[in-house]
């Protein structure tokens, strides 16, 4: 690459809240030659046609119609983690940009998250700490009681690499594993772990001690789980969710909790993120909710932020790209 | 492994006319129904009622008499119900096989209580096994723990006066695994913090830059590797974690091999190579304060303790201190001395560190199959069969 400049690449800022972490940077800046919002809000004139990638970190920056018409030489958007619903794929397609993920990276450590709060839902952990704690405690009652994991029935929606995962440890505990899923695996993979097919939600929704959710959301899985399916869950079924927000009806599950419909949800993803302060779910005692980070570890992240980059230097050089997205 | 060493207790126990066979169905259901246990008490008590039993008819039946309250033995109790007492339904499981007699029935009436009682159900630790107690109650023959730790007995003492003890293992096997790992997890993906920032009222956004650690492919340190340590690398084997492991001997290959882990001779290997270590021992005079100041300055710094065992295992004072420099990165227990702590412990405010309070069998299933386990016990010994659990002095 003598005396070529390095590829310009959009990202939204470095650092704070939300930015690119800083301990990235320096490896990013051997391979691309950074542009924040900022610096090109600036310079647009300079600046729009030497873009050809945006890094997009957590969502952001944001990509409109907008921002598209204003980067002729726009070749590629990685986004980071494995779910694209905050794309609009058609959009990107139409201006010629390809668009990458970050797929199989994230399964462990979210599969990880996954049974952490099975765990600690089922066994009153996050109470159980605060009874620990507080300065109201004299004694540890002999009648406080949570449930069995080891098992019990753990009922999979979405058998993709990370429900797959998730069953792999769960089988560890002796659970009774169902799943549900668009087509059903191979038998050497059910057998794997001990999985059952459920053709029918339904089925796999009666017999569940625990329902995990690890589907993509698309406009069919929007509100996959509503008042009739958290009615078909069994009084002392625990929802866990560790996908998106939206496949939830969110109203149904707080009545369905404050009515004893459902024992308990542990969930890692709401919407929006973070709720609204005086959101019900937020008081209900038979609620964990973690703030999305099923994929928080070091490890992982410093992973997406290199897969991110050969993405974008496939896009750049009209290679083929590693986790391309398909619209 | 298991399987084949408790299958040898399934010798045919000689009957003795009129009591059920209890200890040989429990054994033998433990061993075999591992995969069915959520039914195995409901299949015992199936056994139970299926009895040809039929009152005013002298037959000898291989299955348990229909006996009177009064010709039930006598077992000790602390109380039921309250805060600290036997549990209501497990109080019902008992009296289908004993007399119960509570603390306070046996005070208001020594003379007659103490002849009856012949075995005590010992509950969270309580009624508390003194000299004294011992000396009033000629008939005792057994003290049946509920739990598998009997730290808190003096088992000398009650050796002394010819008393057994019995623990149950096997119930509190599965639980307290699951209690060690939902600790090593939330510990790792800080869950107790993130359940706060989700629900804190000045929250605003979720920061991206918040992370925690990974489990999977880390590795895992067993100190103490009995029943319920084997379960624990049972469950880390699937996370793919490194599995090492100290313990007074070392297990077969096959057993080894089955979970993927090494055997460290020296406990210093396996505090130097470990990202999360786990203390699986009993409370005895060799493993109090097991972890001091000088194990954990060999543990990484990165690297998280878990207790599940004792909280006297850990030199606490060490363990704070430890703490507070960042000698190591965080610890979870579900045990402390005492417990609970002081409320103005330090334990109980820095911020790497997760406590529950000793809730590795707070489970219905496990108080449930703990008590089925200890009534099995009791009975085995006042009925001249093996027992399944006792526990001897040293």
């Amino acid at each position: 690459m003598e005396g070529q400049e390095l590829p310009y690449v959009l990202i939204d800022c470095i650092g704070g809240v939300h930015g690119v972490y800083e301990d990235h940077v320096g490896f990013l800046q051997k391979h691309f030659h950074l542009i924040t919002m900022k610096e090109y809000l600036e310079n647009k004139t300079l600046l729009s046609k030497k873009i050809r990638a945006i890094y997009m970190w957590y969502q952001k920056p944001v990509v409109n119609k907008e921002l598209l018409q204003s980067l002729p030489n726009l070749r590629i958007v990685a986004s980071s983690g494995v779910g694209i619903d905050h794309l609009d794929l058609n959009l990107l397609s139409s201006f010629g940009v390809k668009v990458s993920n970050t797929p199989f990276i994230v399964s462990t450590d979210t599969a990880d998250l996954g049974m952490a709060l099975m765990l600690a839902s089922s066994r009153r952990l996050v109470e159980g700490y605060e009874m620990a704690v507080s300065p109201d405690t004299e004694y540890f009652p002999a009648d406080w009681l949570g449930a069995e994991v080891s098992g019990a029935t753990l009922g999979i929606v979405g058998m993709g690499t990370i429900g797959y995962k998730v069953a792999e440890r769960a089988k560890a505990f002796e659970m009774k594993i169902l799943y549900h899923n668009r087509s059903q695996r191979k038998k050497e993979e059910e057998s794997a772990v001990g999985a059952v097919y459920c053709k029918k939600i339904d089925d796999l929704l009666q017999q569940s001690d625990f329902v995990l959710l690890a589907v993509n959301l698309t406009p069919q899985t929007h509100k996959l789980i509503g008042k009739r399916e958290l009615e078909l869950m069994k009084p002392t079924a625990t929802l866990i969710n560790i996908s998106r927000g939206l496949l939830v009806d969110q109203d149904a599950l707080v009545e369905a909790l404050q009515n004893k419909v459902i024992k308990a949800a542990a969930l890692d993803v709401t919407y929006p993120e973070p709720l609204p302060r005086d959101h019900p779910l937020l008081k209900l005692k038979n609620v964990i909710i973690t703030p999305h980070i099923g994929s928080a570890t070091k490890k992982t992240r410093r992973i997406m932020m290199e897969e991110m980059t050969e993405s974008i230097q496939a896009g750049i050089a009209g290679l083929p790209i590693p986790h391309e997205v398909l619209p | 492994m298991f399987v084949s060493k408790a299958f040898n207790l399934l010798k045919p126990i000689p009957l003795m006319s009129g009591q059920s066979n209890l200890a040989y169905k429990f054994i033998h259901q433990l061993v075999a129904s591992h995969g069915r246990r959520c039914h195995r008490s409901v299949i015992y008590k199936q056994r139970y009622r299926t009895c040809p039993c039929s009152a005013g008819r002298q037959t000898i039946s291989a299955q348990t008499k229909v006996m009177a309250k009064e010709e039930l033995p006598g077992v000790l109790i602390l109380d039921i119900g309250g805060t600290q007492g036997v549990l209501e339904n497990l109080a019902a499981l008992l009296k289908k096989h004993f007399h119960l007699i509570t603390m306070k029935e046996f005070l208001e009436n020594k003379e007659e209580m103490s002849k009856k009682i012949q075995s005590v159900f010992v509950f969270e630790c309580r009624p508390t096994i003194d000299r004294e107690l011992l000396e009033s109650l000629p008939n005792l023959k057994v003290i049946g723990n509920s739990g598998v730790g009997v730290d808190h007995l003096d088992l000398k003492m009650i050796s002394s006066f010819g008393v057994k003890v019995t623990n149950t293992p096997h119930a509190v096997a599965d639980p307290t695994a699951d209690i060690g790992m939902a600790l090593m997890l939330a510990s790792a993906r800080r869950l107790v913090e993130g359940c706060q920032i989700a629900v804190s009222p000045d929250t605003k956004h979720f920061a991206v830059d918040w992370l925690g650690v990974e489990v999977t492919r880390a590795t895992l340190g067993i100190i103490g590797m009995g029943s319920i340590g084997y379960k624990v690398a049972q469950r880390a084997r699937a996370f793919n974690m490194r599995i090492l492991y100290h313990n007074r001997n070392r297990r077969r290959k096959e057993e080894e091999e089955a979970v993927g882990a090494h055997y460290c001779e020296k406990m210093e290997d396996l505090l130097q190579q470990s990202d999360f270590v786990m203390l699986i021992v009993n409370l005895t005079p060799e493993t109090h304060r097991l972890i001091g100041k000088k194990e954990l300055s060999l543990m990484k710094p990165t690297a998280t303790l878990i207790n599940i065992s004792r909280g006297a295992v850990i030199d606490q004072d060490a363990l704070v201190e430890a703490l507070q420099s960042k000698v190591i990165r965080a610890a979870a227990l579900d045990v402390t001395y005492p417990e609970p702590l002081p409320r103005d412990h330090p334990l109980l405010k820095l911020n790497n560190v997760i406590i529950t309070p000793h809730i590795g069998t707070a489970t219905v299933q496990a108080i449930h199959m703990m008590a089925e386990e200890a009534i099995a016990n009791i009975l085995a010994v006042l009925n001249g069969q093996p027992i399944p659990s006792e526990v001897f002095p040293k």
